[in-house]
């Protein structure tokens, strides 16, 4: 069964004054069909947890490790994380001039399943996983989210984790910016994911709006750079009625 | 493409639409064309068809002291059944016809050279092979013109390969009769060192179809003037172009569509790759449509790619109207980089670095490839910017 765990991460970026310590010492197991949530006020260091999961170069890990079935992460380039099976949904995809949807998916799948995907099969797969995500056909020609809507780019996120099958899904911040139809739509896709059973996921959000679409197995404070506090399903609801403050409490909260 | 916010330092993508009574494309140089060269002062750098180019590095074609050696280039001629090719003295009336030397350096050409290669395709001939023209640097410096005549319905490609090693000034002149159908593609893939500075100029006929394509690859420095103007009405200009600037190369471009007559169409669209440190590509499209050319329809495009740090681009696109009765005009530039972000994105996909840059470069040249018509150049084209790619991660 696969598992990520994460201990004891630290990890710094560089600021004018120097490097900055960001995440303070993360510990988290994630197993295959199992969702965590995790939450926070902004600032708190969520996306940079993600970030530095799929490798951004922008961010440097000073201490602590991170495994996938016992394989090291850390050690992995970006490419390499990706084919491992880790997957990144991003809040802010990129624009890729000049590269058409159909082009990256298939080249992105190619080098995940190590071997071009059948033309016939690989057609019908991308259709069907589009039509449920109520995208026009129009959209594989476009190029990578340029000129994308922030729902369109979303959608987008969701198509790839739909076809890129990962044993952990890392969601950063996908409900942020969307309407409630569109946020419906996303999290039908993800669910669809996570009932193959064969997906750990981990669900960054600041809203506890998502997981009304999203039922998550354990819910995870972050606050300051680590997991202050970690419960239930029932977690998520006390933050709903009472936000962060109780634990942002002294200004620890950047 | 990303516009706006992926515009890389150093770069600009200036443009304008002039609504004038007096052309700006003509005042802006700083002498009227001439066949003499004795009419344009040596230029100084200052001037606004000099300003992006680096003199220094034009081995004396500007200032009368680069001097034809014996081993300029060798000319090579190789056309189908049918076609005319000969070799001809200065005082043939051919030559000269399609336009007249706008810069010093196309003066230079024009009277330094002593004889020119004229290629003519009969009228209502129609070829189903390429001729293939081989301009083969010899490492010295030349002084060269050529004319290519379609008679009127001659249907004619025209393939011309610059390679080796030379200091080259030359002049080409595309002569379209009534009807006829000409695609040139113009191929700079020459040797590091190679210096070039051409200008082409296009007469198109009534009702003839005249498409261009300029590659450039190869050079130090690459300085190219394709021009258009038409005979007549009911004609065609497509002028597509490919470059891809490496480290320390200067490619230029400067275009200039004349819609001197009425009822006539042209399309422009050049795109350039650069990577490395001072490469520089310039790109300057000109479009006039002058008083009396009514239904013109016309539009330019120029897209760059940054690969890396230390390129730059300067686009200027021109688009300078005297009439408004046209059926369309417009222009476009933008430069874009592939930048860490992107290149972040595609690697957390899955693709491998050296994939995911070829991926974009590919991606950004493929439909401007297409257009070309012709597969054979079309495939070495794919292979040539895969070459390209591959020394540029090597």
């Amino acid at each position: 069964m696969a598992t990520l765990e994460i201990r004891d991460l630290h990890v710094s970026v560089e600021a004018e004054n120097g490097a900055r310590e960001i995440l303070k010492g993360v510990d988290l197991t994630v197993k295959q069909g199992e969702t965590h949530a995790i939450m926070g006020p902004n600032g708190s260091g969520k996306s940079t947890l993600a970030y530095s999961l799929a490798g951004h170069p922008k961010y440097t890990i000073t201490s602590g490790t991170v495994t996938l079935d016992g394989e090291d992460v850390l050690e992995m380039s970006v490419d390499e994380r990706a084919r491992a099976g880790l997957f990144l949904a991003m809040q802010y995809p990129v624009e890729v001039p000049g590269v058409s949807v159909s082009n990256f998916l298939r080249t992105s799948a190619t080098a995940i399943r190590g071997e071009a995907p059948k033309l016939r099969t690989w057609v019908k797969e991308v259709r069907e996983t589009m039509e449920r995500l109520h995208m026009d056909p129009a959209f594989a020609e476009r190029n990578v989210n340029e000129g994308f809507s922030g729902g369109e780019k979303k959608r987008h996120e969701i198509l790839q984790l739909e076809l890129a099958k990962p044993k952990v899904a890392i969601l950063d911040e996908t409900d942020s910016g969307l309407d409630v139809d569109a946020l419906r739509i996303v999290s039908e896709g993800v669910n669809r994911v996570r009932e193959t059973g064969e997906v750990g996921t981990l669900l960054i959000t600041h809203y506890t709006r998502i997981l009304r679409y999203i039922k998550p197995d354990y819910v995870h404070v972050f606050v300051s750079g680590r997991i202050a506090e970690s419960g239930g399903p029932e977690l998520a609801d006390k933050l709903e009625a009472e936000g962060y403050e109780s634990y942002v409490k002294g200004g620890v909260s950047a | 493409m990303a516009e706006a916010q992926n515009i890389p330092a150093g770069s600009t993508t200036a443009g304008a639409i002039a609504v004038a009574a007096e052309s700006t494309v003509a005042t802006r140089m700083s002498a009227p064309p001439s066949f003499d060269v004795a009419d344009f002062p040596v230029p100084h750098g200052r001037e606004e068809e000099w300003r992006f180019t680096p003199l220094e590095r034009l081995a004396g074609l500007h200032d009368g002291s680069a001097v034809a050696s014996g081993d300029g280039v060798k000319i090579a001629v190789e056309a189908p059944e049918g076609v005319t090719v000969e070799t001809v003295g200065r005082d043939d009336a051919r030559i000269g016809r399609a336009g007249t030397p706008v810069d010093r350096v196309a003066a230079q050409a024009y009277t330094s050279f002593e004889q020119a290669s004229v290629v003519t395709v009969p009228k209502e001939t129609v070829l189903t092979e390429p001729i293939r023209i081989a301009v083969h640097g010899e490492g010295g410096v030349a002084f060269a013109h050529q004319v290519i005549e379609l008679g009127a319905f001659a249907e004619a490609v025209v393939v011309i390969d610059h390679t080796g090693d030379a200091v080259l000034a030359d002049n080409v002149d595309y002569l379209l009769g009534d009807g006829a159908k000409l695609t040139v593609v113009s191929v700079q893939d020459w040797d590091d060192k190679a210096v070039h500075v051409a200008q082409h100029n296009a007469l198109v006929g009534r009702d003839a179809s005249f498409k261009s394509v300029v590659v450039t690859f190869g050079g130090d420095l690459v300085r190219l003037h394709p021009r258009v103007s038409y005979a007549a009405t009911g004609g065609e200009a497509e002028l597509f172009g490919l470059y891809f600037t490496d480290r320390g190369q200067h490619q230029e471009h400067r275009l200039l569509v004349d819609h001197n007559n009425p009822h006539n169409k042209s399309n422009a669209v050049y795109k350039g790759a650069l990577q490395g440190e001072n490469a520089h590509a310039v790109w300057i499209g000109d479009v006039l449509i002058r008083v009396n050319a009514e239904g013109t329809d016309t539009y330019e495009m120029n897209r760059n790619l940054v690969l890396t740090d230390g390129a730059r681009v300067d686009s200027v696109p021109n688009l300078e109207i005297e009439t408004g009765e046209i059926v369309g005009a417009g222009h476009a530039s933008a430069t874009g980089r592939f930048d860490d972000e992107q290149l972040f994105y595609l690697m957390a996909r899955g693709i491998p670095e050296q994939e995911a840059r070829r991926l974009v470069v590919r991606g950004f040249f493929a439909e401007l490839v297409q257009q070309i018509g012709l597969p054979d150049v079309e495939e070495r084209l794919l292979s040539k910017i895969e070459e390209e790619l591959e020394a540029s991660v090597a």
